[in-house]
């Protein structure tokens, strides 16, 4: 018996949410954009007229400008979008307890057990379509079918209030002849490569030698080679699994670029306390660390290092990170973004082995980090910090633990 | 516009919320002759999300909506 999977999208979930709050701007073209001042002014979401016009989400506001100067931007509000979101999800769980949430406004469904109860996949999306517009107003778009990859598919099809349905009949002639870049998980390096290899869409990919596919991509060859053949296995995840953390980051853009290493290590020292924060919530320590940067001319990298000795405290992390960034970066060009994540996550439960050479975790910079953490609990965030952050407010004052972040989901959990 | 309103509710031990009588800006109150629906939805035309009570007032029938903790009306078209 072959799995009912949903997908379901809210259409420009943020703008929909701000249009239906405000019905005098239902018939204005409107964004829901970051703050320009802080420069985080890019466009998160945008309503249907906004869309007609060409405006895409990741353009920046002035650029949207460019194509309707009367553009009615809006600042995020994103506790609200949670509370919508929250909303909706509550309509999923009368169908079904497998939900699994990709990001704040799409979700898969399995309601394969749910067939005799409601129907089958199509009743039971257009009964959720239609519930979801009756109770929180917002329009949605669903795609059903017997696999993740192409309920995905299915509802980026049609948009706004789609529903497609895409079965083991009828995949060959809806999915094959999408464009590649269509597929989940095809990035710009993929398709640079399919290009050479004279793919262009999803069907070109499901006859390619799959033996072929493998050599030139690797692994991620044979999983897309799957994908485009609608073998896509993976499992909707039960809603009450929580998934083991395998990497903890933060990073930010601040309102000036950094010019020094000076400048750096302040942010870094932000950014690190909020990292090591969230190791201890986790109740893991890290044996490697990552630094992501991106240039004023918007070009990024990354540097990484593996250490000997499991990392504990905001000072060790930092030892390391300004280390790579001394090996790895000259600031020739100054930086508009950084980011700091820890990976190879170890349970603190676990037994470590000891260098002989090396300190293990340092007992006393572990033990202040953990008071100044409480004392930041009890009385906030800005209640105590180093001093020398106090050097240069502007850059600093920011709290990456409490600030929004919305982190990118893998699907390979 | 969303026309928010006083109400004076019962609030029951098992957390349902019943409204009892509409007071209107004027000071006038209207007692809620009779609670016809309860059911979850949205104001399509006025933008507002939470419980719908269809109710009869005056022998009128109107949307009552309980956003937690504030009630508005609409007239049923």
């Amino acid at each position: 018996m072959d799995r009912i999977i949903l997908h379901c999208d809210l259409n420009n979930f943020y703008a929909s949410v701000e249009c239906f709050k405000e019905p005098t701007l239902r018939n204005q073209p409107v964004v829901v954009a970051g703050n320009e001042e802080l420069r985080h002014g890019i466009v998160l979401a945008k309503n249907q007229m906004a869309k007609q016009a060409g405006i895409k989400t990741g353009q920046t506001i002035w650029e949207a400008k460019q194509r309707i100067e009367d553009l009615i931007v809006l600042p995020p509000d994103f506790k609200e979008y949670q509370r919508y979101s929250k909303m909706v999800k509550e309509i999923f769980r009368d169908y079904t307890d497998r939900i699994e949430d990709f990001g704040i406004d799409e979700s898969w469904l399995d309601v394969s057990g749910s067939r005799r109860l409601f129907g089958d996949g199509m009743q039971i999306a257009t009964t959720i379509q239609k519930r979801i517009l009756h109770e929180t107003g917002l329009s949605s778009s669903i795609g059903i079918s017997f696999n993740k990859i192409f309920a995905k598919l299915g509802s980026d099809y049609q948009k706004p209030m789609g529903l497609t349905y895409i079965s083991k009949e009828n995949y060959k002639e809806i999915v094959w002849p999408l464009p590649v870049s269509d597929l989940l998980y095809v990035g710009s390096a993929h398709l640079k490569r399919f290009s050479y290899m004279g793919i262009q869409t999803i069907g070109d990919l499901a006859n390619y030698d799959h033996q072929k596919l493998k050599r030139s991509l690797g692994k991620w060859g044979e999983y897309l080679w799957l994908f485009a053949n609608g073998r896509d296995t993976s499992e909707v995840a039960r809603q009450t699994y929580t998934f083991p953390v395998k990497s903890i980051g933060n990073g930010i853009t601040p309102p000036r670029d950094i010019k020094t290493i000076e400048e750096f290590r302040l942010i870094s020292y932000v950014l690190c306390e909020s990292v090591v924060a969230r190791m201890r919530e986790q109740h893991v320590f890290a044996k490697c660390v990552t630094i992501g940067f991106k240039t004023k001319e918007f070009i990024s990298f990354t540097r990484r290092e593996s250490v000997s000795v499991p990392l504990t405290s905001v000072h060790q992390l930092m030892e390391h990170v300004m280390s790579l960034c001394e090996r790895n970066y000259a600031f020739d060009v100054p930086l508009r973004y950084i980011s700091i994540h820890v990976s190879s996550l170890v349970s603190r439960d676990a037994p470590q082995q000891l260098s002989l050479f090396e300190d293990a975790g340092n007992i006393e910079e572990e033990k202040l980090d953990i008071v100044m953490e409480e004392i930041r609990q009890r009385f906030g965030t800005f209640s105590i910090r180093r001093c020398s952050l106090n050097c240069d407010m502007e850059l600093t004052n920011f709290d990456p633990l409490k600030d929004h972040t919305i982190h990118p989901v893998n699907f390979f959990r | 516009m969303k026309q928010y309103v006083d109400v004076i509710a019962y609030h029951d031990q098992y957390d349902r919320v019943t409204p009892l009588y509409i007071v209107w800006d004027t000071g006038i109150k209207y007692s809620v002759d009779k609670v016809l629906k309860i059911e979850r939805a949205a104001s399509l035309k006025y933008g507002g999300v939470g419980l719908r009570y269809t109710v009869r007032i005056h022998g009128q029938m109107r949307w009552l909506y309980y956003e937690n903790p504030k009630w508005f009306i609409e007239k049923i078209e």
